[in-house]
């Protein structure tokens, strides 16, 4: 009698409309329990390389810029520090200032985005809402600094395109206070509520050696003790003229993922405040106005909210680059998913593969496939559905110690 | 000060080292022999305690270029490893069994570039589709689309 295979796939992916970048991932399952995982990108692959060749060094922030919807500062970020470094340029003081203040702002908005992601595969919609209501006011900001919600188009070799104006600083102070309570509410819901703890603790674990075999990045290094941190240990733009630190965590499970963020988000907060003070005093121009790259090659990065964007230029002396290559953190970071997820249940991949907060994309048409019979039996709905009521079953569980949280 | 890290390697590499350039305190690119590259990459990693970044894949006149990108997170430098690869027909021993996060850029410079991975664990299309046509390099300067229609990149 041949053996029988008991082995399932659950395909997730090529394209969920939550998360802006498709990927594809197999699980393939034995009952409940994940036994391997296949990951495939390249569904969104658009040659930005090949085009960046193409354009001249004014154009290639916006290009880049275009690279990811979310974290939309962290590619020209890294890019004018790459084409900086070619000709080892330096920019005003206020400038840095500028680009830091954005590059921090961002990463509020782009955690509090994931944070809302988290709430929602795990059933915890009101989370989902309010990440999202306190989301807003700092896209408020941005549209009041920028002009825009997203897609900033702040950068450009050798400075920043718009200055920050003295009367809007109050308001964005304002809105930077505003910020704190909410994130310490986070953080104390997450520290107390039972439930999060039962479905976090111990999930989806990544260890220290993982991390440092595959190079992860960001806070999914960072929730494993890793404390690596660009801005702190490359020093750029304003980042070694204000104080803050670098937040680690030391059991690399999902629910320390959470906590890292949600308190990185408080030290952004900080950063953000010291550089709107730092604004009202240095006033040196926001653009050095470079007019020729050199030949030579340039290497930039910026620590983006999901970890290290890497940007290399190759310049012959001509107005285009002759060689851009980008490296995003989720290419180091889906990866260890590989680690992550294998040997956990079914109903914890859906937040063990959103906890890297992945450019990521699992799908609406997730299916379960019987490989036998080639039947469909579980689509992303029941598997969000199967997450979310473990979620509840936990709730009923916990319910007295619940009360005491959530008042 | 830096210098430690680079003659460091010179004492255990010698000629394999071929050149040094300090472009800036914070970056250095040295040039080495290919055949050793593996070997010392892997000393960037477990000895110096690098960390593997990614490597960048060019297509050059002289030839096909590999930069490997390792940071020294703690001294606030990156270390760049160049090796020049013959241009009809580029191939390099691969790294990713002693480097695991090398695995995926590998996979990726092969397909986009065209240069031969050695021994590479699971040698495979990343980006492109599996129907690929083979001998077909989007990142090579001379690539042509066989799928037909104009892909102008220049504007």
């Amino acid at each position: 009698m041949t053996p029988v295979n008991r082995t399932q796939i659950i395909p997730i992916g090529p394209y969920h409309p939550l998360q802006e970048e498709p990927e594809f991932f197999k699980l393939h399952v034995e009952g409940e329990k994940v036994v391997k995982l296949e990951i495939e990108i390249g569904y969104n692959h658009r040659g930005i390389e090949k085009l960046a060749e193409g354009l001249t060094y004014d154009q290639v922030p916006f290009l880049v810029e275009r690279v990811c919807g979310i974290c939309s500062t962290s590619h020209p970020f890294a890019c004018v520090n790459a084409i900086e470094d070619v000709g080892g340029f330096d920019i005003p003081e206020r400038a840095k200032y500028i680009r830091t203040f954005i590059g921090e702002l961002e990463r509020i908005h782009s955690h509090l985005l994931w944070l809302g992601l988290a709430g929602h595969f795990l059933g915890y919609n009101t989370v989902w809402m309010w990440a999202w209501k306190y989301r807003e006011p700092v896209l408020d900001c941005f549209e009041l600094i920028t002009g825009n919600r997203n897609h900033y188009a702040m950068f450009k070799p050798g400075g920043v395109r718009r200055d920050i104006e003295d009367e809007d600083i109050p308001t964005a102070m304002r809105i930077l206070d505003g910020l704190e309570r909410p994130l310490l509410m986070f953080a104390k819901i997450a520290m107390a509520d039972p439930v999060l703890q039962a479905r976090l603790k111990n999930v989806g674990v990544l260890s220290y050696q993982d991390c440092v075999e595959l190079g992860a990045l960001g806070p999914t290094s960072r929730a494993s003790g890793v404390p690596w941190d660009v801005r702190k240990d490359h020093p750029y733009a304003a980042y070694d003229k204000v104080e803050w630190d670098v937040v680690t965590t030391e059991n690399g499970d999902v629910f320390d993922k959470v906590i890292v963020r949600v308190l990185e988000m408080l030290e952004s907060v900080k950063i953000c405040k010291q550089c709107l003070e730092k604004l009202r005093e240095v006033k040196d121009g926001i653009d050095a106005n470079y007019k020729e790259i050199p030949p030579g090659e340039g290497i930039g990065h910026h620590e983006a909210p999901r970890g290290e964007v890497f940007h290399y230029v190759r310049s012959d002396g001509s107005n285009r680059p002759v060689r851009y290559k980008i490296r995003a953190p989720s290419f180091m970071n889906v990866p260890t998913n590989n680690r992550a997820v294998v040997g956990y249940t079914v109903s914890d991949a859906t937040i063990t593969l959103a906890a890297i907060d992945p450019c990521y994309c699992c799908t609406e048409r997730t299916i379960v496939v019987d490989v036998d019979t080639g039947k469909q039996l579980m689509g992303w709905k029941e598997l969000l559905r199967l997450s979310q009521e473990k979620t509840r079953k936990l709730m009923e569980k916990y319910k007295s110690r619940m009360d005491r949280v959530w008042i | 000060m830096a210098d430690e890290v680079v003659e460091g390697l010179k004492t255990k590499f010698g000629d394999a080292i071929k050149d040094v350039y300090e472009k800036s305190r914070r970056r250095t690119y040295i040039t080495v022999d290919a055949a050793r590259l593996p070997d010392i990459a892997e000393y960037c990693y477990k000895d110096l305690g690098c960390r593997f970044q990614i490597c960048t894949g060019m297509h050059l006149e002289h030839g096909f270029e590999i930069l490997y990108h390792f940071a020294m997170d703690r001294a606030d430098r990156i270390i760049n490893l160049r090796v020049i690869l013959d241009l009809e027909k580029p191939s390099i021993e691969s790294i990713a069994r002693r480097v695991p996060a090398a695995e995926w850029i590998e996979r990726e410079m092969w397909e986009l570039l065209g240069i031969e991975f050695r021994n590479h664990p699971d040698m495979r299309h990343l980006l492109l589709t599996d129907d690929w046509l083979e001998g077909n390099y989007p990142l090579r300067r001379d690539w042509k689309d066989w799928r037909g229609g104009e892909h102008d990149t220049s504007e």
